[in-house]
């Protein structure tokens, strides 16, 4: 039954250097996103670097741990290790976006009612949604759900699906399946972001417009990020199975990305379904 | 609770991957040393927001402004409880979560070494990135740790270098909870069921758990807090439509949980220690476990009883203050437990044990004042008053604090492999135990007679109980220079403590020598 190398025990790697470059990308990162936001000239140098250096962290850390697995190191023990990890990491992502989804229900169904209701501050305001709020005329013309947002929900729902066709390629020990299903995620995942960002610059209103431009442009916009991120995900995945990295036993982070990306769905679903639609 | 048969503890390879040097501590895939860094690194910011606490208290010492400006003192009164908080107490626990979950599950490490490390490190960055605030234009933030809107919006660059070394922290807590909850779940020995694990290791999954969830939810609070800060956002702001108390909401339902966060591994490790210097198996193991869980529940479903002065539905307050005091019940369970595990046990009062007893005393008064504090029509009286102090420091300090260093007199001779001095320990339990009550006790007084917290200055009427305070207050500061000296003396100098230097200890640690080897457990033990 065993047919991959399989140590008798598990894997504790040697030292290594990564996690500090990465402590020293963050701070360098920290410190300068707060002088960039100050003003101070030295700001987006530090931002540079600290994005440069962790960039180099990215790649030499990914690289040792696919080393490693290439190399028949990491036995079953460790990839359910590695299993437990994404699935926690998913979670506490969906713990932020609950964090964003909670502010803009709180705002929806008390913020704004309870406002009109007191009428002290802002006579004569009544709650509707969307809104500026009652300090500003300004009024919202939202981006309608039938049009832009539902394509793009068409085209990550059928992302979902090649991502699953792909994954069925490699099961099936299909590489061009795996391959070509990859490459279609990865273009689907290019043209949301592009149409996200088409949308962006026709949209009615910014972020600057009372709670709904906020709440609207959080949301999406750290929706738009993950997208970003899991296509790059995606992109690296391709390459590595251009190189045979996987097979039908052995391909745990094809699904951890396959993981990631249905995550990245499911908050694209609920984006419509509140942020869009209702 | 454990029985174990050990096949194979002597014949371990220290010759492969013991780096020496620098390197060792700067690039360690070792959870023992990584758990090593993780204490200094706390013990250093204990002191340091420490020092922060002696200088309000000096201030506080007379009526009066004395020595600082009012936005210096809430400068000071801010930054020592996100420092102690973030800084001391938390990194604390996952030290010992470091060192003991491996051992106590028959590990030979944590499930990810390297993101265990760069959990560690990103501790130093942000604490630089926080302790950097005091010396940008206008000074550390003032608004208390809780970073309320909208102070917290018209701050100077501290308040975004706080945002920023807060996301530093919290990304450390996620990676270092992803790993503890990983360890405990993958890498137990065979025979190590969930139901024999030790109490610790139980407490410790179960704030993972709340870490996970909870740690985002700051991350997503404190980022509303910087687009509307320079985005232009209006989250926070009623103009906009938005509203100052979401943030709170928001805030709390981190807040909340994150108290169990700093508490529930302080009754793991008290959970260790009183059955092995009461010489008894802990007293119903099953109802602790599910008492730790149901903490952690309702943990998610209190959290505005933080806010009853912000103004909430009458339905709203009631709800939060039965749920409040529904925690009494785990709570008081544990207590009986703790207490019923000491009935007709063969006890001796080492050090650990001293503080262990002094943590379920002077944890379960801060946990009555709590009690008091969850009634709505009380808690209007109490808001922001001295009361509340008494009632977190009897929890934090008395609770966490007290059973960190229980911990640490603990396992510091299977950690150093010498023994501490005893009776500097008796002494330095002695005089931390007596100066904090001297220090806590009477603001229980100050707070019900109506004096704010958060003022450099107070009525003439207040100024005998700020001044016993204040001199408890030194007394309980310079005592723990007896804990650093107690520590450093028994690393350095302390004689040769024995495998398994405690009677009553039970756990898997003992079977190994002291100090452990520097990969333990390679082969797993069989647990029977």
């Amino acid at each position: 039954m065993e047919t991959h190398p399989h140590p008798a025990t598990y894997y504790v790697p040697a030292s290594s250097i990564w996690p500090l470059v990465g402590s020293v990308a963050l701070l360098s990162l920290g410190a300068g996103f707060a002088l960039l936001l100050n003003e101070q000239p030295v700001g987006p140098y530090l931002v540079a670097i600290g994005a440069g250096i962790l960039l180099i962290m990215l790649i030499g850390w990914f690289g040792d741990v696919i080393d490693e697995t290439q190399a028949g190191k990491h036995a079953e023990q460790v990839e359910t290790s590695f299993r437990w990890g994404m699935v926690w990491f998913i979670f506490s992502e969906v713990m932020f976006f609950a964090g964003f989804f909670g502010a803009l229900f709180y705002a929806r169904n008390l913020a704004v009612p309870m406002l009109a209701d007191a009428q002290i501050l802002w006579p004569g305001f009544s709650a509707s949604w969307p809104t500026a709020g009652p300090g500003t005329d300004a009024t919202i013309t939202p981006v309608a759900a039938w049009g832009l947002p539902a394509l793009n929900t068409l085209i990550l729902l059928s992302s979902g699906a090649t991502v699953t066709w792909a994954h069925w390629g490699v099961l099936q020990g299909r590489k061009n399946q795996l391959l070509l299903g990859l490459a279609l995620t990865v273009i689907l995942g290019a043209l949301f972001i592009a149409l996200q960002i088409h949308e962006y610059g026709d949209a009615a209103f910014s972020i600057r417009d009372g709670i709904y431009g906020a709440t609207f442009y959080l949301l999406t916009g750290f929706h738009g990020v993950h997208v970003m991120l899991g296509t790059a995900m995606l992109f690296v995945i391709f390459w590595r199975a251009l190189f045979g990295h996987f097979t039908a036993r052995r391909h745990f982070a094809f699904e951890a990305v396959a993981w990631y990306w249905h995550f990245v769905d499911v908050v694209w679903l609920l984006l419509f379904v509140f942020v869009y639609w209702l | 609770m454990n029985t174990t048969t050990i096949s194979d503890t002597a014949s371990h390879h220290d010759e492969h991957d013991a780096p020496t040097g620098i390197a060792r501590w700067l690039a360690s895939t070792n959870h023992k040393d990584i758990g090593t860094l993780y204490l200094w690194f706390s013990l250093f910011m204990f002191f340091f927001a420490g020092a922060l606490a002696m200088l309000v208290r000096a201030e506080l010492f007379q009526p009066g402004l004395q020595l600082f400006q009012p936005e210096v003192f809430n400068q000071l009164t801010t930054m020592h409880g996100l420092i102690m908080i973030f800084g001391a107490i938390m990194p604390a626990l996952v030290g010992f979560a470091n060192w003991q979950i491996p051992l106590m599950i028959g590990a030979p490490d944590m499930a990810f070494p390297r993101l265990n490390n760069w959990s560690f490190w990103l501790l130093p960055a942000a604490g630089i990135l926080l302790i950097a605030t005091f010396f940008v234009p206008g000074g550390a933030i003032s608004g208390g740790w809780t970073m309320y809107p909208p102070l917290y919006i018209q701050g100077g660059m501290a308040y975004d270098i706080s945002i920023l070394a807060i996301h530093i922290l919290g990304i450390s807590s996620i990676m270092g909870a992803i790993n503890i909850i990983t360890t405990i779940l993958n890498m137990r020995a065979p025979g190590m069921t969930l139901m024999k694990m030790p109490l610790f290791v139980w407490t410790w999954l179960i704030t993972a758990f709340l870490l996970v969830a909870v740690m985002p939810v700051l991350a997503a609070a404190i980022t509303m807090l910087l687009t509307d800060r320079h985005f232009g956002t209006h989250f926070f702001n009623a103009a906009g439509g938005g509203d100052p108390v979401m943030f709170q909401h928001i805030f709390w339902f981190f807040g909340h949980p994150e108290v169990y966060i700093m508490i529930l591994p302080a009754f793991g490790i008290i959970s260790t220690t009183i059955p092995a210097f009461a010489r008894k198996p802990l007293f119903g193991y099953a109802s602790m476990v599910y008492a730790v869980a149901s903490i952690a529940f309702l943990s998610f479903i209190v959290w505005a009883h933080h806010m009853f002065t912000t103004g909430m539905p009458v339905g709203g307050q009631l709800f939060f203050m039965y749920t409040t005091m529904l925690i009494a019940i785990p709570t008081g369970v544990k207590v009986f437990n703790w207490v019923a595990t000491l009935w007709r046990g063969s006890i001796t009062f080492e050090t650990p044990m001293l503080f262990s007893i002094a943590f379920v005393c002077l944890f379960t008064i801060g946990g009555f004042s709590g009690l008091v504090l969850a009634l709505v029509p009380v808690d209007i009286q109490l808001q922001d008053t001295y009361y509340v102090v008494a009632h977190f420091h009897y929890v934090l300090f008395s609770g966490s604090a007290m059973a960190i260093m229980a911990g640490v007199y603990y396992w510091l001779p299977k950690w150093s492999g010498r023994m501490y001095n005893e009776t500097l320990g008796k002494l330095h339990f002695w005089l931390t135990a007596i100066a904090f009550n001297i220090t806590f006790f009477p603001m229980h007084f100050l707070g019900l007679a109506g004096m704010p917290r958060r003022i450099p200055d107070y009525a003439l009427q207040f100024a005998d109980f700020n001044m016993i305070s204040s001199i408890g207050g030194f007394m309980l500061g310079v005592s723990q220079l007896l804990f650093l000296y107690n520590v450093v003396q028994c690393i350095r100098r302390g004689t040769p403590a024995a495998d398994k230097p405690w009677e009553g200890a039970d756990t898997l640690e003992w079977t190994l020598s002291s100090p452990p080897p520097y990969h333990s457990f390679v082969t797993p033990p069989h647990i029977k």
